[in-house]
């Protein structure tokens, strides 16, 4: 099976300070790939509260660790129809995820003294990804997020 | 992400510029926590004209500023929020928990 077309590799330190430039990097890929204005903030939430989690959890705030991010087009089959999709890859060496922390909670509205913000990065992820998977790989942690294209994007996949 | 404070008769207006991320909610959260908690000033205006993106991070210390300033019994105003900003709180399910004006001029005379 072909791996897909690659289109960018970033390996960044864990300092949150670099969040900005893969923030801005990717909203010119998302750009290129033709998403929406809201679409391409969608996904570029998702990758940043991926790396702020593996920078807050993994690495326990560590700032010199390596992240290594991979952006590829795909072929995926989403709701029984194969399609083009943006794939993801965020690889760290840090402490194994808690599979208990990757469960989804719901959100519901609350009375404000209810509130806890805590897990709202990873609802964000769950919620504006079209695919989400995580795995443990060769000492590492990987997850795999996936956003199918927009019908008419102006990049062409070959 | 620069901060810059405003003090207007009974209310603290306070410019963000930039990102409100990981890197820089903790200077906001203690900027605004500051206003509320020791100045307790009665009214904390948020204006985020100039804000162009917030991580759960960023939405965490907004809450955490609204909850500062219910404690006291004072209010807590967010205005000028761009559609990014505006679709983060949407997917928190916080958009109806805080009070929002359109602009500041609306939020000052609210």
């Amino acid at each position: 099976m072909s791996r897909g077309k690659f289109m960018l590799r970033m390996e960044l330190r864990s300092n949150p300070e670099v969040l900005c430039v893969v923030r801005s990097a990717l909203a010119r890929l998302a750009e290129l790939l033709g998403f929406s204005d809201s679409d391409s903030h969608l996904v570029i939430l998702a990758v940043d509260e991926a790396l702020t989690n593996i920078i807050r959890h993994a690495y326990k705030g560590q700032r010199e660790r390596c992240i290594e991010v991979t952006f590829r087009l795909v072929q995926v089959a989403y709701k029984s129809v194969p399609q083009k999709a943006l794939e993801i890859v965020l690889l760290d060496d840090g402490a194994p995820v808690d599979l208990k922390r990757l469960r989804p909670r719901p959100l519901q509205e609350l009375p404000i003294e209810e509130l806890k913000p805590g897990g709202l990065g990873l609802h964000f992820i769950r919620k504006n990804m079209d695919k989400v998977e995580f795995r443990r790989r060769d000492g590492r942690n990987l997850l795999r997020l996936i956003k199918v294209l927009p019908l008419a994007e102006p990049y062409q996949v070959s | 992400m620069q901060i810059s404070i405003r003090k207007l008769d009974q209310v603290t207006i306070v410019d963000v510029t930039g990102d409100i991320d990981l890197s820089t909610s903790p200077e906001l959260r203690k900027v605004l926590l500051h206003e509320c908690r020791e100045l307790k000033v009665p009214r904390v205006l948020l204006n985020l004209t100039s804000v162009r993106y917030v991580d759960s991070s960023g939405v965490a210390t907004l809450l955490e500023g609204l909850k500062a300033s219910r404690d006291l019994k004072s209010r807590f105003i967010m205005c000028g929020l761009n559609a990014k900003v505006t679709q983060v709180l949407q997917l928190s399910k916080l958009l109806n928990v805080f009070e929002i004006c359109e602009n500041e001029e609306q939020a000052l005379k609210s």
